[in-house]
């Protein structure tokens, strides 16, 4: 009788200690679960991050900006196509290239100069987060970015004299953006691109296109992108060739490598939205690649 | 009735620890990595934390995407590439101060404490064990606390082209405010 009662006593101890021990565990997971409760009562607005890699899906923009304080070199360069044979060393032996430095003034906006080979053409352009994508209270779906950038070619005019200002070209798209998985993104571009000077009559002062550009992921650096501008019905859509593009984005440090095949030869909007003629069914492809070096000229405090 | 009496004795200990909470939703938290190459460093001021002053139990809980960067493309690779804040939003402490006397915090300064238990980053749950700091002051708790965490350790993978950037360890510097708890009274 007595034996049985000190083995139940001890038996009994047994499990008040296990049952302390356990509820100690989770005491402190019940701390954790609170502040975790807490945390996500009272979740703050997050902006999505990092839609696109660079400020460039290919050969257009995408809704990324540098930042306050980051200037962004871009080196963008396009070899001849494909089907230029092995004399041409299948297009390694020409070769159009732009030099552009974007600066991030603040979060949303960024100004950005460049020089194209082709046409010996200047750019400038600025360019304005008005949207971001958020989570948390307030969410946004998408980001919105404006882009308004005006070309000059410096190209000595042959023939008859022209007036300056038929040097100008205006480009202004908006860029709407959805990150939908940390691997997959979408992107729209409605375009407008103003040419004050066209050689014919028939030829569009103003075309208008629409884009549509994506990535997806597939590591944790590596990413596929594509980008393709449908011209609208129009003269420049019945003569020239809508921009097909398909890439890589590989990114190492403050470095993005991006490496990319299409039919579009120039690197701005005014080249390859209205002026496109390659065709990739006869191999009429440029292969290419934009480097970015990221400098940050100021800090955040 | 012996389990009856265990089950009392747990409820009232239940019922005295939540009267002794001292919490903050606003700790902070740094990391610095220093190498010859570079100096990274990052901090938050979202850092949720709550302590038992009874057991001496304590969890604490950050978002990573609170981490402040001076860079905002380091900012964009530490939360894309390094730790997946969309995987993985938070990093969490859930331990303990080691054989803890809740006289001790009552003396006047910084009494040192050892803490123990599962810190989460990236994912990956560790038991650690690392040194502190509590005092009380004021009727606020002062918690601080620095130690050393490796990357590698929370398998947080860097690529080789940087592996000179970013060291092998990184200094952690946890540093709490905490108010005490307003508990409803007890009827």
């Amino acid at each position: 009788m007595t034996r049985r009662f000190t083995s139940l006593a001890g038996s009994g101890l047994l499990t008040m200690a296990l049952l302390l021990a356990q509820t100690e565990a989770r005491a402190q997971d019940d701390l954790l679960k609170t502040l975790e409760q807490q945390a996500t009562d009272s979740a703050r607005a997050e902006y999505v991050q990092a839609t696109f890699k660079g400020t460039r899906v290919i050969n257009g923009q995408s809704v990324e900006t540098p930042g306050a304080g980051t200037m962004v070199f871009l080196i963008s360069h396009r070899f001849g196509t494909l089907n230029s044979g092995a004399y041409n060393f299948f297009g390694l032996d020409q070769a159009t290239i732009r030099l552009g430095l974007e600066y991030g003034l603040n979060d949303r906006l960024t100004v950005g100069v460049g020089r194209s080979s082709l046409e010996k053409t200047y750019d400038g352009f600025l360019k304005y987060r008005a949207l971001r994508q958020s989570t948390g209270p307030r969410a946004v779906p998408v980001s919105v970015t404006l882009f308004a950038s005006s070309a000059l070619t410096s190209l000595k005019f042959t023939g008859e004299d022209r007036p300056d200002h038929s040097r100008l070209t205006y480009t202004y798209q908006a860029l709407i953006a959805r990150k939908f998985s940390p691997a997959l993104s979408l992107q729209l571009m409605p375009t407008l691109v103003h040419r004050n000077f066209v050689n014919t009559r028939a030829q569009q002062n103003d075309v208008y296109a629409l884009g549509i550009a994506g990535r997806q992921k597939l590591t944790k650096r590596v990413a596929l992108t594509a980008e393709y501008y449908y011209l609208l019905p129009g003269n420049t859509a019945d003569e020239f060739r809508n921009s097909l593009a398909l890439g890589f984005d590989i990114e190492t440090g403050g470095h993005v490598f991006q490496l990319h095949f299409t039919n579009s030869q120039g690197m701005i909007e005014k080249f390859f939205i209205p002026q496109t003629t390659g065709r990739w069914t006869k191999g009429d492809i440029y292969f290419g690649f934009n480097i970015s070096r990221v400098f940050t000229l100021r800090s955040k405090e | 009735m012996k389990y009856f009496l265990v089950a009392l004795s747990l409820l009232s200990w239940n019922l005295a620890s939540a009267q002794s909470k001292y919490t903050t939703p606003s700790g902070v938290v740094t990391f610095f990595s220093s190498t010859p190459l570079e100096d990274i460093a990052a901090n938050s001021n979202q850092v949720g934390a709550v302590f038992d002053m009874t057991s001496g139990q304590m969890a604490f809980t950050v978002p990573m995407k609170s981490f402040q960067f001076k860079r905002s493309l380091m900012q964009e690779h530490f939360n894309e590439n390094y730790v997946e804040s969309d995987k993985f939003p938070r990093a969490t402490f859930a331990g303990k101060v080691v054989s803890f006397q809740p006289d001790v915090v009552r003396k006047a300064g910084p009494q040192p404490v050892q803490v123990e238990g599962d810190l989460t980053i990236h994912g990956v749950k560790r038991h650690i064990r690392v040194p502190g700091t509590l005092e009380l002051k004021d009727n606020q708790l002062i918690a601080k606390s620095k130690f050393v965490v490796a990357p590698a350790d929370y398998n947080i993978e860097i690529p080789a082209l940087v592996r000179e950037n970013i060291a092998k360890t990184v200094e952690v510097s946890v540093s709490l405010l905490c108010k005490p708890v307003i508990t409803v009274a007890q009827p």
